[in-house]
């Protein structure tokens, strides 16, 4: 019923925009600290993306219903990448029990449940059918002004966790007249026909795995060879669970993948369309005459009018929101961001390798801490800052190194804090972005990362703030991952004992 | 062929440094380059740190800094960091947004093998590093 809506249109102090898993986690979060807000979602009912997507139903995200740790414990987290973030026993690992067995990837409607089940069981209220229309800009208040189908919200801060779903076409001429991936027809209707996806990442390769039973053959193409996640450790790049279409072109099975600029797409009388490309790696210009094109080109952020507000953009021409560490808008203070639209703070980047803002287990992370920038910064609410004895930091930051799911899910991004209080001595500071850690002034401190460097080699990386300077250690590796050892007990202590003292 | 009217393959059309590719390279190269913003004040590189790249500015203002000093300003169409990633070493200087920046970026990983795939452009930038050994030794003499 209408009347049993959450959130009617008015005034507070923090509006969140969407209910897929970046807007379900910041509200989770931001209750949990006693922060007043509001959450509108223009779908009726909790999911975002996963009510729709992945297109062919399954996941490339895992989580393991049976790990080397407890269950539903904080370190589980690192082995579940699907579940939110919850503070009690009855919020957390709710993926594993909705799951049937059959994959540890769970099926797009498993995750669509166990986002709906969070959002039940951990209290998360919305205010949904209520679409988001236009921003402006109270002058006189300095309030942000979101008018809604159901009419406007007024706030000082503004969380838009929309994701990161409207389809971006790149600009080859007559791409615009093919199906995008969101657009593309029913599975069956490709049966025995020959198929050009432009692109090479992991919605072309879903695509091309999902018609592999049914097209007549799989043209995959766009200028720069495919990046594999095995072989660049990212799950930026191409992920080994679609990489059959590129084993099948390797063994010459029929289907091809080529490293080629696509020119244009024209239709050809008659039906089918024929695709003009150059080959990069191998020059040569190339001509197909195929049945059907898809442009699996990528997605970009539906931000609606605010550009126009002055939130600066980047990426192919503004697919992506600028932001600084903390995830809010660099030109328009008091825009925030959350979900997988948090890719755009792109943090160290170290070796090149993203964080992981672009999945739910990255961004649950970010949603999390933001809500604690937000409390700390924006509503004096401290979080508890547990003190720590000199002779236990270096066993407590290995521990984190070892075990903390923020370190290992967002890599080189998120880092375990300490501080030096003045007068209380050595504080947790908590997870916060290394890239704000490293660059802004602060107190003597400490932050310990997990980091991949270019040859795949996973350690810890220490980060010393004194006076001013930060400078950087890196720990060695573990063939298990085990950074508890003798040495690295060794190696730490030499880096932060004179801090500590 | 009718150039896709692609923003970053006209952008690095006019890079000395990419001025020999033919567009279906320069289309290649684009995909390969990852594109970054960063804000007034953000620093870009950092000195001492490992895992840097190599930064073609697209839009803005650098300044290059050793121990907060500024050693020189770099502008649009400029790169920085090759000396890092060409040694593999952590960067000598911090290289800080002045204004809002947007930038291209090869990783270090990529480096040597893009490098070598695009042997014209490694040509180019040996001799962009010639003409700074030369300015050097001048200086020096």
């Amino acid at each position: 019923m209408a009347s049993e809506r959450p959130f009617p249109p008015g005034s507070y102090p923090v509006v969140v925009v969407g209910s897929g898993p970046g807007g379900l986690q910041v509200s989770y979060s931001l209750s949990r600290l006693g922060v007043e807000h509001a959450v509108i979602s223009s779908d009726e009912a909790p999911g975002g993306m996963f009510r729709r997507f992945p297109l062919f139903q399954r996941l490339i995200t895992w989580t393991k219903p049976y790990a080397p740790v407890e269950l539903g414990s904080r370190e589980y987290e690192r082995y579940d990448w699907n579940s939110l973030l919850g503070e009690e026993p009855s919020h957390r690992a709710v993926m594993p029990p909705l799951m049937d067995g059959t994959s540890y990837f769970p099926s797009r409607p498993e995750m669509e449940r166990g986002l709906a089940t969070f959002a039940e069981v951990g209290g998360v209220r919305v205010r949904y059918g209520c679409t988001w229309k236009r921003t402006r800009r109270d002058e006189a208040t300095g309030e942000f002004v979101l008018e809604t189908t159901d009419g406007e919200y007024r706030c000082r801060l503004a969380v838009f966790a929309v994701g990161m779903t409207e389809p971006w076409t790149a600009p080859i001429p007559g791409l615009d007249r093919v199906a995008h991936y969101v657009g593309m027809k029913a599975p069956r209707e490709y049966a025995g026909k020959r198929v050009f996806i432009v692109g090479k990442r992991n919605s072309g390769f879903e695509i091309a795995d999902g018609l592999l039973p049914l097209a007549r053959q799989v043209i995959l193409g766009s200028p720069r060879p495919a990046r594999l996640s095995v072989m660049v450790h990212s799950t930026a790049a191409a992920r080994a669970r679609y990489l059959q279409p590129y084993e099948d072109h390797v063994l010459a099975g029929g289907t091809l993948v080529l490293d080629a600029a696509i020119d244009r797409v024209e239709p050809i009388p008659g039906g089918g369309w024929r695709v003009h490309a150059a080959g990069t790696t191998r020059p040569g210009d190339l001509v197909f005459d195929v049945d059907e094109v898809i442009a699996a080109t990528g997605f970009k952020t539906p931000l609606r009018d605010l550009p126009d507000l002055g939130v600066a953009t980047f990426f192919q021409g503004g697919r992506l929101p600028a932001q600084t560490p903390y995830w809010e808008s660099p030109s328009v203070p008091g825009i925030y961001f959350a979900g997988s639209v948090t890719q755009g703070s792109i943090g160290m980047k170290k070796y090149g390798s993203p964080s992981n803002s672009a999945a739910v287990h990255g961004f649950r992370y970010n949603a999390r801490a933001l809500a604690g920038h937000l409390a700390r910064t924006r509503f004096g609410i401290q979080s508890e800052r547990p003190r720590l004895e000199p002779g236990g930091v270096v066993e407590y930051l290995l521990r984190e190194a070892t075990v903390a799911p923020e370190l290992w899910n967002q890599q080189s991004y998120l880092a375990r804090t300490i501080e030096l209080d003045p007068g209380r001595g050595i504080v947790d500071a908590g997870i916060r972005p290394l890239a704000a850690f490293v660059d802004e002034a602060g107190p003597d401190a400490v932050a310990v990362a997990v980091e991949t460097d270019g040859d795949g080699d996973i350690h810890p990386a220490v980060y010393v703030r004194w006076e001013g300077r930060v400078d950087e250690h890196l720990l060695p590796s573990d063939q298990q991952h085990d950074f508890g050892g003798a040495e690295h007990r060794a190696q730490l202590a030499a880096v932060i004992g004179d801090l500590l003292e | 062929m009718v150039a896709a009217p692609d923003e970053i393959v006209d952008l690095l059309a006019g890079f000395v440094l990419f001025a020999d590719l033919p567009r279906p390279q320069l289309e290649e190269v684009s995909h390969s380059l990852d594109e970054q913003w960063f804000s007034e004040g953000q620093r870009v590189l950092r000195q001492g740190f490992t895992g840097s790249g190599l930064y073609f500015i697209v839009d803005g203002e650098v300044s290059v800094e050793v121990d907060r000093t500024q050693r020189a300003r770099l502008g649009r169409g400029e790169y920085f960091g090759e000396v890092s990633v060409l040694l593999g070493e952590p960067p000598v200087a911090d290289v800080v947004a002045l204004g809002p920046l947007r930038c291209l970026v090869l990783a270090e990983p990529e480096a040597e093998g893009f490098l070598k795939a695009h042997p014209t452009v490694m040509y180019r930038m040996m001799q962009a590093q010639a003409r700074r050994l030369r300015t050097a030794n001048l200086f020096r003499g």
